[in-house]
């Protein structure tokens, strides 16, 4: 069971997450987009998605660089285990409570104006869900961390990680012991990787990070 | 000098009648979806009146359009830089509310309603929350022939630099039409403030269309847009804008707008146009200059060299043809009696106005209102010339002046010719125009004949695209090629579930016949 959680549906999650994004793109790309709800109601929008945002993009980040990382640079770098994980905990805290008010406000907002929750989808309330459940597992994480000041635990996930994206085998005896709370984060980790391709989490992909090396302003396009 | 080909538009407001028949025939065709119930393509707003949506012509609030920062010329939203920083919440971007909700009435009421001591009506109910509306606060022409009170009003961003107390006087009082559409900028704002650059111009005619496979819904083109001609499509998460009825221009069709204008007011038109010459003219310091800064850019379509020069740069022959008929230049650069809608915003609009003279004749008979010679006084007409130059020529008021004149002084030669059955000669004069000029210029503005309204030339697509394969098409779709959305809804094509508002309509009108008994 600890097997399948962790060794193989990571990449149940991962395959369903790129095949089935290439073919939204590919059969609709109609459907690709941010679907904001700013235009039905702007205030409670503008304190709440930045918050959000900004957290939860530093979180990403943060997760992608802590997790994959391998241990050898940081002590090159003459970064210590229970520093990095000092550094984690405190930062991850830090954004971790500025997306939860965030998201906090954009659940009410979604579930309480009548203007933005008639026009959501299921998928876009199961969303939100996932996303505050997987929140607030990861900061109530951060005291379960506090008990193992050394950082292995740190560690043994982030083997787990780096074993998975480099297809080696044994991944999952890794976090055979770990706490559940650390489990609980990671299957739903995995799921909203899952989920993503349905849902308008799509978005993401598409962040218009091109559009600073655009040259001048205009585009024309010719016939063809 | 890089020569390209536009449709370029021009009403004459003196015309309008304010009939709303553009606005109805252009919602028919295109924004009769849900999701764009309060998007109007084209809508006809009274003026002086601070429009749809709210006080859209202040840029102070929306930060529309292009700003000068030292000698460059930066999105008025902010660089890139600063768009980007934006896109998670956008303060710049009206909401629902300053359009206005869109509503429905319970029709079904009237039907089921059992019977009663009173007569049911049919109460309002919101299309976007299926809620009940109380009491309609806005609509999409809440202005009309000048409702609501001057005190709202006379925030009209045209009242610029006039004492506007005394317009709120009954007897001082005046209004004009002032039918919009998308400018089709030569230097759109909403193309700059695309981060997904999804908005595009079209090389052949200058279109502005937005790509809805490629549009992210990142909505920075609304706030970019001075004219707030951009809408969000708040079913679908895209943006949508005038479309200039592309398919029926590729035809040489007229926009449906034009087509079915019964006053006759629209006019459709090949303008060449320096392409090379835009940031230039876009730049220019003072915002008085940018009215004279983009008759720069037209080139004379009987100039052999620029004709030369257009068909090296691939502009068809027929479209060079038609650019000597067409009207828009005429009235643009012969006559000069269309003038830019609010070039200070630096995009360079391509829908251009003529002034309205205000009823004047019977005033100047009974020897109440100034004449120059035989033309009434411009400047005693009942619309205030600065209000016109705030809106049509960044505040300069010779143009609107010159155009009025013009105007004026056309009714009065014809007037001599067929009344009096001899044409005054003193009157050409006075506006400096040849007879030639003066026929011509009657013929088109006052007769309006359709072949002389619409000069379109059809588009060359056979040379780039093989018909064969267009065959049995689908025609205007949204996404997904020819298919309709297909159950299941695996990408959420659907978005948001219209049944659930219907399902709501029911529920309510249950509960009032509970109720009711």
């Amino acid at each position: 069971m600890n097997n399948f959680m962790f060794g193989i549906y990571p990449y149940i999650a991962v395959i369903v997450f790129i095949v089935a994004s290439i073919l939204r793109m590919d059969r609709d790309p109609y459907s690709w987009r941010a679907k904001s709800s700013q235009l039905l109601r702007k205030r409670s929008l503008m304190i709440g998605s930045n918050l959000f945002h900004v957290g939860i993009l530093f979180l990403f980040f943060g997760h992608f660089v802590g997790l994959l990382t391998p241990h050898e640079l940081y002590t090159a770098f003459g970064l210590t285990a229970p520093v990095k994980q000092q550094v984690a905990m405190f930062s991850g805290g830090l954004f971790g409570s500025i997306a939860f008010v965030g998201l906090t406000i954009l659940i009410w907002r979604r579930l309480t104006d009548k203007r933005i929750l008639n026009n959501s989808s299921f998928m876009d309330i199961l969303l939100l869900v996932l996303l505050y459940a997987q929140l607030i597992l990861g900061l109530m994480s951060i005291s379960i961390s506090a008990q193992h000041p050394d950082g292995s635990s740190m560690i043994a996930l982030a083997n787990w990680a780096q074993h998975i994206v480099t297809f080696r085998s044994g991944a999952a005896d890794f976090i055979l012991h770990e706490h559940w709370i650390f489990k609980a984060h990671i299957l739903l980790g995995l799921t909203l990787f899952l989920i993503t391709p349905f849902t308008r989490l799509v978005h993401v992909f598409s962040a218009p990070i091109w559009y600073v090396f655009r040259t001048g302003y205009q585009i024309v396009r010719k016939r063809s | 000098m890089k020569i390209r080909a536009q449709i370029g538009k021009v009403l004459n407001l003196d015309k309008c009648i304010g009939c709303h028949t553009c606005s109805v025939t252009c919602k028919n065709v295109w924004t009769s979806r849900e999701g764009m119930e309060y998007a109007w393509f084209n809508n006809v707003e009274t003026k002086p009146g601070i429009g749809y949506p709210k006080q859209w012509e202040n840029q102070d609030k929306w930060n529309g359009g292009w700003e000068l920062k030292g000698k460059k010329l930066k999105p008025k939203i902010g660089g890139k830089l600063k768009v980007l920083a934006k896109i998670f919440s956008n303060p710049d971007m009206p909401e629902i509310d300053d359009y206005y909700e869109p509503f429905t009435f319970d029709y079904e009421h009237l039907q089921k309603a059992p019977e009663s001591k009173a007569q049911p009506i049919a109460r309002p109910r919101s299309l976007i929350s299926g809620e009940r509306m109380e009491k309609i606060h806005w609509g999409p022409n809440w202005e009309e022939i000048l409702g609501t009170e001057f005190s709202s009003r006379r925030r009209d961003y045209n009242f610029k630099e006039i004492q506007e107390e005394m317009y709120g006087e009954f007897e001082n009082t005046f209004m004009m039409y002032l039918p919009r559409l998308c400018e089709h900028c030569l230097n759109p704002a909403c193309v700059a403030a695309c981060p997904s650059g999804s908005i595009y111009k079209r090389e052949e005619d200058g279109i502005v269309l937005i790509d809805q496979d490629k549009c992210r819904g990142w909505r920075m083109c609304v706030s970019g847009c001075p004219y707030k001609k951009i809408y969000y499509n708040w079913k679908s998460g895209k943006a949508e804008k005038c479309t200039f009825c592309y398919p029926r221009i590729e035809a040489g069709e007229p926009t449906v707008c034009s087509e079915t204008c019964v006053g006759r007011i629209r006019y459709l038109g090949v303008m060449l146009y320096d392409a090379d010459k835009i940031k230039e003219a876009a730049s220019v310091k003072h915002e008085k200059d940018l009215y004279q800064a983009q008759l720069d850019m037209f080139l004379d379509p009987n100039d052999p060299e620029v004709q030369a020069q257009a068909r090296k740069d691939g502009i068809p022959e027929s479209w060079l043809e038609a650019a000597k008929n067409s009207p828009v230049y005429k009235m643009a650069m012969d006559w000069k009696v269309a003038l830019p809608l609010h070039p200070e915003y630096r995009t360079l609009p391509m829908v251009w106005y003529v002034p309205p003279l205000s009823p004047i004749q019977a005033a100047a008979e009974t020897g109440k209102m100034g004449m120059k010679g035989i033309i009434p006084d411009v400047e005693s007409l009942r619309i205030p010339v600065k209000y016109l130059a705030n809106l049509l020529t960044a505040g300069k008021e010779e143009p609107v002046v010159h155009a009025l004149k013009t105007m004026l002084g056309m009714r009065a030669y014809m007037r001599s010719v067929t009344v009096e059955k001899k044409a005054d000669e003193s009157i050409l004069k006075q506006i400096g125009m040849s007879k030639d000029m003066m026929d011509d210029m009657y013929h088109i503005m006052a007769i309006a004949n359709y072949e002389d309204r619409f000069v379109v030339p059809s588009s060359h697509k056979e040379e780039v695209v093989d018909a064969y394969g267009e065959r049995g098409g689908c025609g205007f779709t949204f996404g997904n090629g020819c298919h309709s959305n297909s159950e299941p809804d695996l990408f959420e094509s659907k978005s948001t579930p219209s049944r659930r508002i219907n399902s709501l309509f029911e529920k309510a009108n249950d509960e009032r016949l509970k109720g009711d008994k």
